[in-house]
């Protein structure tokens, strides 16, 4: 294996022991709770026994990604408000959730989006339908996440030959894929709580230790980081570094702000974290205790990227292995040594492995619940453990999935993968669930055009966009295929979304008034919903 | 089995009256309630967030100008919207726990002790 340099002064062997020590605890905890892991319901939804509180902290656990740590610290260092400006849309979104989605998909659904989607629908088509934009939405970001483990090896380990972060990759997959099949949504959920408590904690001593070096003066830290960057570093402070370029990107950014807000409660992991409390109410106070922990950690990572620039510097950041990535590393590094460092390196890994075990169990249970047990079967299940064999089954094909795109996939931008999931999210799922939960004459066609539509014209103008063809920057350099200016999509698709979901409805004769009242009366008050099993 | 195993269209009747429910004073007043809130607090806080994202989009002089020291009307405003999502984060649960639980769990007392 070759070991190159990775960032100066890190100690590899210190990072692999913390991470390590991660990985045997949390094993331990997952083994533990899968002794209870035996029906359907204890497998996608652990039981529906988790407390508010606790399902709040797994939600931050499954919602702070390694690219929202690592990478808006990094996006704050290096171009300033700009990267701010991603954190705001990325917690304003969870208003979305709570005001409109979370309860009444409690109260509505079971395991999976489809649950809700379908209900007054019918069946067959449009689980098919919220199974193919989850599997879309779950892949999207799955890459995503891989993507950011083969950066954060190069980065912390000093791993930069091919064949060694594939091994690592493979590491990594192989874990999540135990958690998933071992200890189900319960083990999965206790992984994230964990990993959600190491993130948030470790940020806060950053915070508190970036804070103190200007003795807890924001406007000072702020100098600090415009006087570090050197002739220009003025322009950290204001708007316009990544996106005023032109009007363009302009455009651009108001196309990603609006994807952003709206592409939250329309991820497939974050809707299926709601299933896992037994009321509406706890689905509530779960969002409240997201809200206040995912706030709170962006307004750490708001400090640590201006003390990466003031500290570490932007050059220095810059120039390290995995760039702007590299920020919040390498100011932990200049604050407290390897052993920061480390523990940071460490919580990083445990955050990619997390989000990558939320997915898996999410995208599992939306093929073996909507497709394999109400699509194939038709709902006429006789063997009740039939439909769980099939979700691990399903988890493996994934895993392998996973790891296979990650290596594939590790050259790619992570912030850019993220994005065209929540363009998907936004564009796919949340037209429709709005749209099922609020409108009335809503039914089978609308909903299949607004997904079809919605996912077709995210991926179509994603294609044909400078993201993937024509510039320097693209996926493909060397062709030139990209007649859509902008690389995010969501200000043409959201609303074509809404509009063909519209278009679709009216068009279709179709209006199951006793299944609506039935839906309606039940996502409100919460009468017949899914209890939680007593164990 | 629950309800939502089966095709829809069956017209199946059910244990549970829905319709009959669906059309009493209770819940209209509850589904009354609950629109009137999330309706109009979700246009206010998506209003309030476009306004913020055009700003740092279109009139950076505005946005750079400094209040104090390093802080600039950028900066406050971009917290502001942090104070506003925990505000009416915290109203919606404060209205939900006072004027929509009651009812809610009336409604579903209601059902649930007729179904069973």
């Amino acid at each position: 294996m070759n070991v190159a340099q990775g960032v100066q002064g890190s100690n590899p062997v210190l990072n692999i022991s913390i991470f390590a020590a991660f990985v045997v605890i949390t094993l331990v905890i997952v083994f533990r709770a899968s002794r209870n892991t035996k029906t359907a319901s204890d497998y996608y939804a652990a039981g529906r026994a988790f407390t508010g509180p606790q399902n709040g902290v797994a939600i931050a656990g499954d919602y702070l990604s390694a690219a929202s740590f690592l990478g808006i610290a990094g996006a704050i260092a290096l171009n300033g408000y700009d990267g701010f400006l991603y954190s705001i849309g990325f917690l304003v979104a969870w208003l979305v959730a709570l005001l409109l989605v979370a309860e009444l998909l409690r109260n509505t659904g079971k395991f999976t989006m489809g649950d809700v989607l379908a209900f007054r629908m019918r069946q067959r088509p449009v689980r098919a339908a919220a199974a193919t934009s989850t599997l879309a939405v779950s892949f999207f970001y799955l890459l995503a996440q891989m993507a950011g483990a083969g950066i954060l090896v190069s980065l912390l380990l000093g791993i930069s030959s091919g064949v060694g972060q594939a091994v690592v990759i493979s590491v990594v997959g192989i874990v999540m894929i135990i958690y998933v099949l071992v200890g189900g949504m319960k083990g999965t959920t206790w992984v994230q709580i964990i990993k959600a408590t190491l993130l948030i904690a470790g940020a806060f001593v950053m915070t508190i230790w970036v804070l103190g070096k200007y003795g807890f003066n924001l406007s000072s830290l702020l100098g600090g980081a415009v006087e570090r960057a050197g002739s220009g570093g003025e322009a950290l402070l204001n708007p316009g570094v990544k996106y005023g370029v032109s009007g363009t990107s302009k455009i651009d950014f108001l196309s990603l702000g609006i994807a952003l807000v709206l592409g939250t409660a329309g991820l497939p992991h974050v809707l299926m974290r709601f299933y896992t409390v037994p009321t509406a109410k706890d689905a509530r106070k779960s969002v409240v205790w997201a809200i206040g922990l995912i706030g709170v950690f962006y307004l750490f990572t708001l400090v640590l990227g201006y003390g990466a620039g003031a500290l570490v510097g932007k050059d220095a950041i810059a120039n390290a292995p995995g760039g702007e990535n590299s920020a919040a590393p390498l100011l932990a590094q200049e604050l407290g040594g390897p052993v920061l460092l480390g523990f940071i390196a460490a919580v990083a890994f445990a955050t990619i492995l997390a989000v990558v075990a939320g997915l898996t169990i999410t995208a599992s249970a939306s093929f073996a619940h909507d497709v394999y047990a109400n699509v194939i079967k038709k709902g006429k299940i006789d063997d009740p453990n039939a439909e769980v064999r099939v979700a691990r089954i399903t988890a493996l094909v994934i895993g392998a999935v996973a790891i296979a795109g990650g290596i594939l996939a590790k050259d790619q931008n992570v912030a850019f993968l993220v994005a065209l999931a929540f363009a998907v999210a936004a564009s796919a799922n949340l037209p429709t669930l709005l749209y099922s939960l609020f409108w009335k004459r809503f039914n089978t066609a609308g909903a299949l055009w607004s997904i079809y539509g919605g996912l077709t014209a995210t991926i179509v103008l994603i294609v044909f966009s400078p993201a993937v063809s024509g510039t320097p920057k693209s996926m493909l350099k060397t062709v030139d295929f990209a007649w859509f200016p902008l690389q995010n999509p969501g200000l043409v698709s959201i609303p074509l979304s809404f509009l063909l979901g519209w278009l679709g409805t009216v068009l279709s004769k179709e209006h199951n008034q006793p299944k609506y009242a039935e839906m309606e009366v039940r996502s409100l008050t919460g009468a017949g919903s899914e209890k939680a099993t007593p164990h | 089995m629950s309800m939502t195993e089966r095709d829809v269209g069956d017209g199946e009747p059910g244990a549970v009256a829905w319709q009959e429910v669906h059309e009493g004073a209770d819940f209209t007043e509850l589904k009354r309630r609950l629109r009137v809130f999330v309706f109009p607090m979700t246009g206010l806080f998506l209003g309030w967030y476009l306004l913020y994202v055009l700003l740092a989009d279109f009139a950076h002089g505005f946005m750079s100008t400094k209040v104090f020291g390093n802080i600039n009307v950028g900066l406050i405003l971009g917290l502001l919207q942090f104070v506003s999502t925990f505000v009416i984060t915290g109203l919606y649960v404060r209205y939900a726990n006072r004027r929509l639980d009651p009812i809610a769990d009336r409604i579903r007392g209601e059902i649930e002790g007729e179904s069973k």
